[in-house]
């Protein structure tokens, strides 16, 4: 049997509707769109245009030239940022962003920082739930960019776009959002949010891996990334994946068609998971914030318990955990960290993301097998015999512990 | 014994689904605890020693599939085992024991070799306080 896939933040099924849209890009259209001397380059003209439209409309941009494809939301960030910042007519100024940004945001303020620029962290709380009165006390008259998420992707937390999009414009910085996880699922306007820059995935919403896109309002300049043919308006150059593209544009409609129901499906179905995890089991804690959320996320720590061993033990179901012991650096989640959860409870998080294919059976299949190893596992758990007994097993440090016996 | 596999072996498995001699010796005179400082991963052993044998072990662990079957297999390997033949066994012998361990879960085969030293250090130690009659 194959694993329930149940890791939607990690990446989504591509869609057959989605997929029979690209097919002919892949294989009988396979003419260049810039090749618009003769018919097989305006067709394919025809379909990115059509799909410039698509990702325009869905995110409500004014103009479909406003849209600059790139090959995901990794480059679309590092377009933004570097774009931003590089250009000819800025100098090295101030970037304000959050501790909980995807590393694409993360790794290259830290580039930049080293070429001079300074980057400060706007405050959040325990729920990874940013401080709008500490943005506005960060912002500086050198300020560049103010870089926020829409939406976490191990937390779910959403953040308030459009209080920050108001500030910024207030305050003559321009404001990029990597949006990524929200799309799709939480509606997002760029006019009503005051957005200048969005960043977007196709393959976290049912579209085909390797294409994305950043919207780039009218009058922001960018200094392109990528040179060699001037392609998008000169921001990003290089021959149009028109498949990707197509497929972009279709998941976007699709999206845009689907959201208000599915998301309501969703967000019952993660609030049934919540509940019954809530009541059928002790020493759990809900990670993120529990109301301004994803629909289809939930991250809980289920104490004592290591979430390798938990996700080894419930690997009929597809899900993802913040724990040291799953990564390749032997770290827990920086963002589980970020938002000040101690390491022995990072330990201990797995992280649910819903998505389509996912039905209340499934939710009641993986609720009643974590149920079942949890408690388990807590039987052969030296923490939980040390918890029951009333040790703090925070204040006890076992690395040292370990060094200094041997 | 490690590979680039990411996969546990089926020993590892069974070991991780059917994990051997776990919990509390009752009347131990050796107990170890210790974490693991690669990934923050913590366990417990304890070991009943007579006659300079060891005649009963079990153990507790929080951490990764790779840390509990190690703990598992250890237990299986010192049990009878005089206290030398068991400071013998190294952590590459119990990873050899499963058929090996991805490279990345070496370290907490590290964990179980320590636990085992650790308790066998709190048995000597109160052997010197208090012998044992
Ligand atoms: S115990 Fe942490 S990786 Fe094995």
């Amino acid at each position: 049997m194959k694993p329930i896939y149940m890791d939607h933040h990690a990446t989504t099924p591509l869609d057959p509707a989605v997929l029979q849209q690209i097919m002919p890009y892949l294989t009988n259209h396979f003419g260049n769109p810039s090749s618009t001397t003769h018919e097989y380059g305006r067709q394919a003209r025809r379909a990115v245009d059509r799909a410039r439209e698509q990702v325009a409309a869905f995110i409500g941009a004014q103009n479909s030239d406003e849209i600059v494809f790139t090959s995901g939301a990794t480059e679309a960030d590092n377009l933004a940022l570097k774009g931003i910042a590089l250009h000819p007519s800025r100098g090295k100024g101030h970037l304000l962003t959050l501790a909980t940004e995807h590393k694409a945001i993360l790794d290259t303020v830290e580039k930049l920082k080293k070429q001079g620029f300074s980057v400060d962290f706007i405050r959040i709380d325990r729920d990874g739930w940013m401080d709008l009165d500490h943005l506005q006390e960060l912002i500086r008259s050198d300020t560049l960019l103010i870089s926020v998420q829409a939406a976490n992707s191990e937390i779910g937390t959403l953040q308030p776009i459009a209080e920050i999009g108001k500030i910024a414009r207030e305050r003559g910085v321009p404001f990029h959002t990597d949006a990524v996880q929200a799309l799709g699922r939480v509606p997002i306007d760029v006019v009503r949010d005051s957005v200048d820059l969005l960043s977007i995935s196709a393959h976290k919403m049912y579209g085909p891996k390797g294409v994305g896109a950043l919207y780039v309002r009218k009058g922001v300049r960018l200094a392109s990334q990528i040179d060699g043919g001037g392609h998008e308006r000169g921001m990003r150059s290089g021959t149009l994946n028109v498949a990707g593209i197509v497929g972009l544009g279709a998941a976007c409609e699709m999206a845009a068609a689907e959201m208000p129901a599915e998301s309501e499906r969703l967000r019952i179905l993660r609030d049934y998971l919540i509940e019954r995890i809530e009541n059928e089991l002790d020493y759990t804690t809900l990670n993120g914030h529990r109301v301004e959320r994803l629909p289809n996320n939930a991250n809980f720590s289920f104490a004592f318990v290591e979430g390798e061993s938990l996700l080894l033990a419930c690997r009929d179901v597809a899900l993802s955990s913040g724990s040291a012991c799953t990564s390749a650096s032997l770290q827990s989640s920086y963002v589980l960290k970020a938002i000040g959860i101690a390491d022995s409870l990072a330990h201990c998080s797995i992280r649910f993301g819903l998505g389509k294919s996912n039905t209340r059976e499934h939710v009641d299949f993986v609720v009643d097998l974590l149920k079942k190893h949890v408690v388990r596992l807590r039987e052969m758990s030296p923490l939980y015999e040390m918890a029951k007994e009333g040790i703090d097993i925070d204040q006890f440090n076992w690395g040292e512990h370990s060094h200094d016996e041997h | 014994m490690s590979t680039d596999q990411v996969d546990y072996t089926e020993k590892v498995m069974d070991h991780y689904e059917n994990p051997r001699n776990v919990g509390l010796v009752e009347n131990a005179n050796g107990v170890g605890v210790v974490g693991n400082p690669t990934c923050g991963d913590v366990m417990k052993l304890s070991i009943r020693v007579e006659d300079n044998h060891i005649v009963d072990v079990k153990f507790k662990t929080f951490g990764c599939g790779a840390a509990i079957a190690t703990s598992s297999m250890v237990t299986e390997m010192v049990k009878g085992k005089t206290l030398e033949e068991a400071l013998a066994i190294s952590n590459k012998a119990v990873a050899e024991a499963l058929g090996g361990l991805p490279r990345i879960k070496m370290h907490c085969s590290v964990l179980a070799e320590d636990a085992l030293k650790a308790a066998i250090d709190d048995y000597l130690e109160k052997q010197k306080n208090q012998p044992d009659q």
